[in-house]
């Protein structure tokens, strides 16, 4: 039976909600579920990570060299613990991305990337191509599986479960070649675009970065997170952290509102787990509107301003 | 075939704001173009790739040309790139040498590998060129694993690096923002190190013609992937390949209030 270890990630106290959809991922799997987080001080952390439900134990490893999530730092201390297991998992955010293929090395296993289904213990469904094929992948029962996990591909877990918390003794020798100086998060007071429920984002067509100001007016009308195309942020519209497609946001909200979006084939592959697309573009032919489910050619100057009155 | 082995010939130390970094490697993957529109085969075997556009990975390229950067800087340090891939694997390589690379390694092998392999294999040519500096592409745009610059870090007990949209060096270390799913995030390394790079660290320069013709007068030395000893063994099995499934093409609204009342019996306003 599987023993499988999830990777916690956390920012100030708070579980990232890419934990609870990587525990939804290794329920899948089956078999006994424990969450370990790498932290200066766990507590907060552990208590939310405690409640989610299919967890079995807690594991808090603290430690002043946890204060930052650096993967040269936590990866010894994830094989460490790695050896009672059989899968360990991380979300493939970039903290996912960056940690788990080093512990991978270090244990002498490959890494299977952004599990978007499980068909078995060892077979995952995986995408490839920014998304234009999707592989089933078979890893050897054998080894250690290390893998990670496209959260849009899987809903949270659920609450109300209550973990036993322990904060088990880490032998790892830890390197200081690495060192974290500073994190600089727009801080916006919207939703979070990663776990909104709703995303207004915008393309190339808003022209600049002072027009790309209309959508935060209906955003924020909408309660929504506001996103970019590749091409907004590469033209300076936008800040890089907005970008939705393959090399930015995976994202899966209830509603996406594509404005001035053409629809590049990176850009879909980030929103096709949206429940329902709404793309406003002037260009009838802009491929965006195959995957939308409501289309609306106009203006965006027009539209959007009637949008956001519409919705008063 | 085995050319000459070059890792002893000397390199210029440059001093680089006190650095001292005298070689970089750069990692080129070879893989369908960007501009391609990527199919599966009908029988689910494989993806189409007969007389397909092949390229350098993007962020690969991104990866050479801050190399190139560094090296402008500073005036005298080595860039090499280096590849894993079948013969035809010379024409990347020949385009990083035509982008402004010094010399290129091609580790020849008509079976693909796995990352874990490929960083073995970097492992291999780092021991053998001792740089200060690799630089690899986050990821490759092929089988999108992002994986292999943090492997190598790892089994080379180096630091690592990932994402990088600044790289500024500074005595024996580097200082590197990285594009994080909360913003920028800054770390400070010591060198050597491996640094992956993401697409907004730079914008790689145009080849001209003529660089391309002075190219081909670069070494290019071939090596075979049996040659170097590493453990390349597949550790997973492709089961089959499929198209994504497709999002049902939805319907046009002719005006907003029609959208409006389209979202609202959906529940969704």
């Amino acid at each position: 039976m599987a023993k499988i270890l999830v990777i916690a990630e956390h920012t100030a106290g708070k579980l990232n909600p890419a934990t609870a959809k990587c525990v939804s991922c290794a329920a899948k799997i089956g078999g006994a579920v424990d969450v370990a987080i790498f932290a200066s001080s766990a507590d907060e952390v552990a208590n939310q990570a405690a409640e989610l439900a299919g967890v079995s134990r807690v594991l808090k490893i603290e430690n002043p060299a946890n204060t930052e999530p650096l993967a040269a730092v936590i990866a010894p201390q994830v094989v460490a613990l790695a050896s009672d297991y059989t899968h360990v998992l991380a979300p493939s955010t970039t903290f996912g991305k960056d940690v788990l293929p080093r512990v991978a090395a270090l244990l002498g296993v490959g890494q299977l990337s952004d599990i978007m289904g499980v068909e078995s213990e060892y077979v995952f469904r995986r995408p490839i191509y920014a998304g234009n094929a999707v592989v089933s992948i078979e890893a050897p029962a054998d080894r250690k599986l290390v893998a990670t996990v496209r959260t849009a591909s899987f809903q949270p877990a659920a609450t109300g479960g209550s973990a036993a918390i322990e904060s088990p003794s880490v032998n790892a020798e830890l390197p200081t070649h690495t060192r974290f100086i500073e994190r600089s998060a727009a801080k916006s007071g919207r939703p979070d675009l990663q776990t909104a429920n709703r995303v207004v984002s915008g393309g190339r067509a808003l022209g600049s970065a002072e027009n790309f100001n209309l959508l935060y007016g209906l955003a924020d009308k909408l309660g929504a997170a506001v996103g970019a195309s590749r091409a907004a942020v590469d033209a300076g519209y936008a800040a890089n952290d907005l970008q939705v497609g393959q090399t930015g946001k995976i994202i899966s909200p209830e509603l996406y509102i594509a404005i001035g979006i053409s629809g590049a084939i990176q850009h879909l592959t980030g929103i096709k787990d949206a429940r329902t697309i709404v793309a406003i573009n002037k260009d009838a032919e802009a491929p965006i509107f195959e995957v939308a489910d409501y289309g609306l050619v106009g203006d965006l100057f027009t539209v959007v301003p009637e949008l956001e009155k519409a919705i008063g | 075939m085995r050319g000459p082995d070059r890792s002893l010939r000397p390199a210029g130390h440059a001093a680089l704001n006190g650095a001292l970094v005298s070689k970089i490697l750069v990692g080129l993957k070879r893989v369908i173009d960007y501009n391609v529109r990527v199919r599966v085969k009908p029988d689910g075997t494989g993806i189409m790739t007969d007389g397909v556009k092949m390229s350098i990975n993007p962020f690969d390229e991104i990866a050479l040309e801050e190399a190139l950067r560094i090296r402008e800087k500073s005036g005298a340090t080595e860039v090499i790139v280096a590849s894993i891939g079948p013969a035809d694997t010379q024409q990347q390589l020949r385009l990083g040498l035509a982008m402004g690379a010094d010399r290129a390694i091609l580790v020849q092998t008509d079976t693909p590998v796995e990352p874990l392999a490929a960083a073995r294999t970097f492992l291999k040519l780092i021991e053998r060129e001792q740089p200060q500096i690799v630089l690899l592409g986050k990821q490759g745009i092929d089988d999108d694993n992002n994986q292999t610059g943090q492997m190598l870090a790892a089994l080379w007990n180096r630091p690592q690096a990932t994402f990088a949209s600044k790289v500024e060096l500074s005595g024996a270390s580097a200082r590197v923002t990285r594009e994080v799913d909360a913003g920028l995030e800054t770390i400070e390394v010591d060198l050597p190190a491996v640094i992956t790079t993401d697409l907004r660290l730079n914008e790689p320069r145009y080849v001209k013609l003529p660089e391309i013709m002075k190219a081909k007068k670069k070494p290019l030395d071939t090596v075979t992937l049996s040659d170097l000893g590493v453990d390349t063994a597949a550790q997973f099995k492709t089961l089959k390949y499929e198209p994504p499934a497709a999002r049902q093409k939805g319907v046009m609204v002719k005006d907003v209030p029609e959208l409006v009342a389209a979202l609202k019996q959906k529940g969704l306003l």
